[in-house]
């Protein structure tokens, strides 16, 4: 296809993504460098009939207004945002880390930082839930693929639901249950005989049920993609391995799992890139005490009447790193089969 | 196979098979059947202090209804919260969104099938490494530029930024669509006199439909389901249903009224349900078709 060709045909796709992904890629990151004006101060004296003249200094409010509209940006900090405690917080973790105190103190003063709270979550959201759903989507595909062909028809369609439910609703719906006043959180109340047993109280049971929705939204894409999988392993090579005496579990083993093994590859990136940008659950659960993530630390700068956009924006830099670091190593395999067919 | 194999299984394995779906099915769909249930009683039944089985018999709702279903909380979100608006504005939204996402991708992936050279290739992975940035990542970027042109909280400017946002994944999937299709086909129509943009539109598009009708399903369920970019970048009159619903959880609980939330939480689900009883396949055809996810 000609150059001129190909170019008017993608031109209008091209020019969404330029303006609406890659600018603001570039906007985030002159933002991160930014400040919010400080308020212009201005010497004011008062002085009364008797007494003389004190000075005092106050807020330059109609100043501050015309500053903050001259220079919408504010005004350049460089890497500040980066290194302060919201952030990377270099200072306060070389103290912790220099501190005699025991690994878990450590610990818990390093999950008070908001920053890595966030990171060590998202972080844990990332790399439980891929492989529990993973997992659980693979169990699925496998016992379905052992049942009469009626039933499959509507087992799918109720597997589905889960994952093209919206997060936020989805995340509600459970929340909901999981309430004290709900139908699981009492039940859970019951179980361990605590009436104060409640998500908002305790970390562990916020996290197990964030964890919980994520597995629960995310083993059906598994499932689907198994499930396919499984309709494409070779009957020969199966009967061959029955023949030789393979038991069930060495045929899944030996045939089942090393066929599959390209999806499971594309299904784990796929969903990686999908749980690192986990926000809606942390909103539905309300378990910003508990529990935030990176996509949630931004969107809590951006809300409310005060927008940080300079902490938004050293936050989504920081974010976007951790996407190419996770990225990496598909990039890497691509631009080597690329450069190899180029030979 | 599998049906010939089934003789042969123990019974045990039989019932562990049987026993885990069932579980996972209850799984998936309880959840959904209990708040569908649940949103026509009252909060005391729902959210019940003393049993759940309040919630089931609907106890407090005769109680205080005198029967024992009531629609009191879809009245109180569509009418008193004005749900019905944020519907109206997530019907612009999804099927502008799915519309314009569909009418670039065609455009562009027919391009990227076609193409073969390096830059096609380098706007793939482009579009790889756009496709996993988180949104919320980019809605910091545009919210100042935003302000600024004095465009921000209307619906038209949603869109675009969700068209901009679903083009990586419109790209990938339709790309690879388009390179299912011979080759053959749009060149001997330009053997036979045909323009590239006329045998793409006179030859290509009639035998694509399958492959835009599942690429569109999923662009529509971006634009459904999308939370970040609607709630930061609409002001409050324009809101669509997600939005809405997660401003009602601040400003209803406080009141007592979580039974509006729950009342527009399965309004907003029903459409989802509709979508998936009639397109299973083609969604499930969609997953499977390799690269891409919504």
């Amino acid at each position: 296809m000609p150059h001129k060709t190909f170019f008017a045909f993608i031109l209008p796709s091209l020019i969404a993504m330029v303006l609406f992904i890659a600018l603001p890629i570039v906007s985030v990151v002159l933002q991160s460098l930014y400040v919010s004006h400080e308020q212009v101060m201005v010497e004011v004296e008062n002085c009364q009939p008797f007494g003389g003249c004190t000075s005092e200094l106050r807020v330059d409010s109609e100043a501050t207004a015309a500053l903050r509209d001259a220079q919408p940006l504010g005004r350049f900090n460089g890497l500040g945002t980066y290194v302060d405690r919201a952030h990377l917080a270099s200072a306060e973790l070389g103290a912790i880390l220099s501190s005699d105190r025991g690994l878990p103190a450590k610990w818990a003063q390093i999950l008070n930082l908001p920053f890595y709270k966030a990171l060590i979550f998202t972080l844990v959201y990332c790399f439980v839930v891929t492989p529990l759903a993973m997992a659980l989507g693979f169990s699925i595909a496998l016992a379905v693929n052992a049942l009469p062909k009626v039933t499959k028809g509507p087992i799918i369609f109720f597997s589905l639901l889960p994952m093209i439910i919206t997060p936020l609703i989805g995340s509600l719906i459970l929340y909901w249950m999981l309430s004290p006043n709900g139908i699981l959180g009492a039940t859970i109340q019951h179980i361990f005989s605590d009436p104060t047993l409640s998500l908002r109280a305790s970390p562990a049971l916020t996290w197990g049920a964030l964890l919980t929705y994520g597995v629960w939204t995310n083993a059906p894409f598994s499932f689907v993609v198994f499930y396919a999988g499984l309709q494409t392993v070779p009957g020969d090579t199966l009967e061959s391995a029955m023949i030789d005496g393979a038991s069930r579990w060495e045929r899944i083993r030996f045939v089942i799992i090393p066929h599959l093994a390209p999806l499971a590859t594309f299904v784990a990136l796929v969903q990686l890139m999908d749980n690192f940008r986990v926000f809606e659950p942390i909103v539905g659960f309300s378990a910003e005490a508990n529990a935030t993530s990176l996509s949630w630390l931004i969107y809590n700068d951006l809300s409310g009447d005060a927008q940080q956009f300079g902490s938004a924006g050293a936050t989504s830099v920081l974010t976007i790193i951790g996407v190419v670091i996770l990225l990496s190593p598909v990039l890497v395999r691509t631009w080597r089969e690329f450069k190899h067919k180029a030979v | 196979m599998s049906e010939a194999m089934a003789h042969k299984r123990p019974v045990l394995l039989n019932t562990l098979i049987y026993g885990f779906i069932v579980f996972w099915v209850i799984l998936a769909a309880v959840p959904f059947l209990w708040t569908v249930w649940g949103s026509f009683k009252v909060e005391a039944d729902f959210f019940s202090r003393e049993s759940w089985w309040n919630a089931i018999f609907g106890t407090a709702t005769i109680r205080q209804t005198g029967e024992a279903f009531t629609g009191a909380g879809y009245y109180g979100a569509w009418i008193t919260r004005d749900f019905w608006r944020a519907a109206f504005n997530t019907v612009i939204v999804t099927i502008c969104v799915t519309a314009i996402s569909l009418t670039l991708g065609t455009l562009g992936g027919y391009a990227l099938a076609r193409s073969g050279r390096n830059y096609a290739f380098w706007i793939l992975i482009a579009a790889l490494v756009f496709r996993a940035m988180p949104h919320i990542t980019l809605v910091s970027g545009y919210l100042l530029p935003f302000f600024q042109l004095n465009i921000w909280g209307v619906l038209p400017t949603s869109i675009i930024v969700l068209v901009a946002i679903n083009q990586p994944f419109t790209l990938w999937m339709l790309h690879s669509f388009f390179l299912s299709i011979p080759k053959d086909l749009d060149e001997s129509a330009m053997v036979d006199g045909c323009t590239r943009f006329q045998a793409f539109r006179l030859v290509i598009m009639p035998v694509m439909w399958p492959g835009v009708v599942t690429t569109g399903l999923f662009s529509f369920l971006l634009g459904y389901n999308d939370f970040a970019v609607t709630a930061m970048l609409l002001s409050a009159d324009n809101q669509t249903m997600v939005p809405k619903i997660s401003s009602f959880l601040g400003s209803i609980q406080e009141t007592g009224n979580v039974m509006y939330a729950v009342a527009a939480v399965v309004s907003a689900t029903a459409p989802l349900f509709i979508l998936v009883l009639f397109f299973q396949r083609q969604i499930v055809s969609g997953l499977t078709a390799g690269a891409v996810k919504g």
